[in-house]
């Protein structure tokens, strides 16, 4: 397997994984903008972590801020996959910056809350995921499209 | 084509993302309706009952509920099927009426009145009977109030400070004093038009069949 062919199935999954994480923040976002606690039924640790203060920033939900971040991932890997080189970048940017935002809320849950949410937990995997593949691509630039 | 092509995918994640999250936020949004002041029952800010469903329903199911009695916790999953069987034809009117044999009882109430001040009474009424088994069984119920009240979307500072002020504890005793008055001493105790329903009804085909009695003895009238 050539390296070019190697890096677009990386970008390839990484696609695909970012619409699982986008599906989770979706649902988290609209749970939030309803006022909808029918998702966390039976988990007080759930009620814990998305009913505290840390869920949401100036008064938006940090789950919007994940619906951005996943699409941003999923455009990226995807015109990373058509070999527009600056993807790329943005692709490792946004994932470092999900990675270290993901950090800063499993304290928040394991630390501050004593609580862990699953789909917060499920969100987290994902971007870990994200930043595995970021970490699997092999150096070297990308064939650009002209 | 190919040039296109990752614009025209991304676009398509777009829309589906939208369009699904759209979908999701027009059946998850509350459908709890804001009664006009001259539709309340009772007058005056300590008076003023709970309603939820069409304000000029024929038909008045009125509840006097503890939030931590059992068998209130199963009504209320009944009370959701019967607003959804009968519609606009029924409207129902919860109050407070918190036995002191249940440990939580009176501080759900209070965290309910503290949601009701900000317009989310149901809301907290719902999730506190769905979630009934676990902070039942929790010291620190308060927490979990608080984190309810955050999903839901309340202003947590106005929420704390309304849980322990006289304007929901007031709203707590007006309900209790109006039930100790008719003579209320069990939970769930129902009235269904201002009459009361015997406790052999208290089931769901006796409701039932009360609220069609009520609608049918309206549409005579």
């Amino acid at each position: 397997m050539t390296v070019s062919r190697f890096r677009t199935i990386i970008y390839i999954v990484a696609a695909i994984v970012s619409l699982a994480g986008l599906a989770d923040a979706t649902y988290l976002s609209v749970q939030a903008l309803t006022g909808e606690t029918l998702g966390c039924g039976g988990s007080p640790d759930c009620f814990k972590v998305l009913g505290s203060s840390y869920a949401r920033v100036a008064g938006i939900p940090v789950a919007s801020f994940g619906v951005l971040a996943y699409f941003s991932v999923f455009t990226f890997a995807t015109f990373a996959v058509f070999g527009y080189a600056r993807a790329r970048i943005f692709l490792i940017l946004t994932i470092g910056a999900m990675f270290l935002a993901t950090l800063w809320f499993l304290y928040v849950q394991a630390f501050l809350l004593h609580a862990y949410c699953r789909y917060c937990l499920f969100s987290a995997a994902t971007t870990f995921l994200l930043a595995g593949l970021v970490i699997a691509l092999p150096p070297g630039r990308d064939e650009s499209v002209s | 084509m190919k040039r296109y092509l990752p614009f025209v995918i991304v676009a398509v994640v777009a829309l589906a993302t939208i369009g699904s999250g759209a979908m999701l936020y027009r059946a998850k949004r509350p459908q709890v309706l804001s009664i006009p002041a001259n539709k309340m029952l009772g007058k005056g800010e300590t008076q003023s009952a709970h309603i939820r469903g069409n304000p000029d329903a024929p038909v008045t199911l009125e509840e006097y509920g503890d939030f931590q009695c059992p068998p209130c916790g199963m009504f209320a999953i009944f009370l959701g099927q019967l607003e959804k069987e009968y519609d606009s034809r029924v409207r129902v009117v919860f109050r407070n009426f918190p036995l002191t044999m249940h440990e939580h009882a009176r501080e759900a109430a209070l965290a309910a009145e503290a949601a009701g001040l900000q317009g989310h009474f149901w809301e907290m009424h719902d999730v506190l009977y769905r979630e009934q088994g676990t902070w039942s069984k929790t010291p620190n119920v308060r927490e979990l109030f608080e984190s309810y009240a955050g999903m839901i979307g309340l202003d947590l500072d106005k929420f704390r400070k309304d849980m322990d002020g006289d304007t929901a504890r007031a709203r707590v005793e007006a309900d209790r004093q109006r039930g100790l008055s008719l003579g209320i001493n069990i939970t769930p105790t129902l009235f269904i038009n201002n009459q009361p329903l015997d406790p052999k009804d208290k089931n769901p085909d006796g409701i039932r069949a009360e609220i069609n009695a009520a609608l049918a003895k309206k549409s005579q009238t």
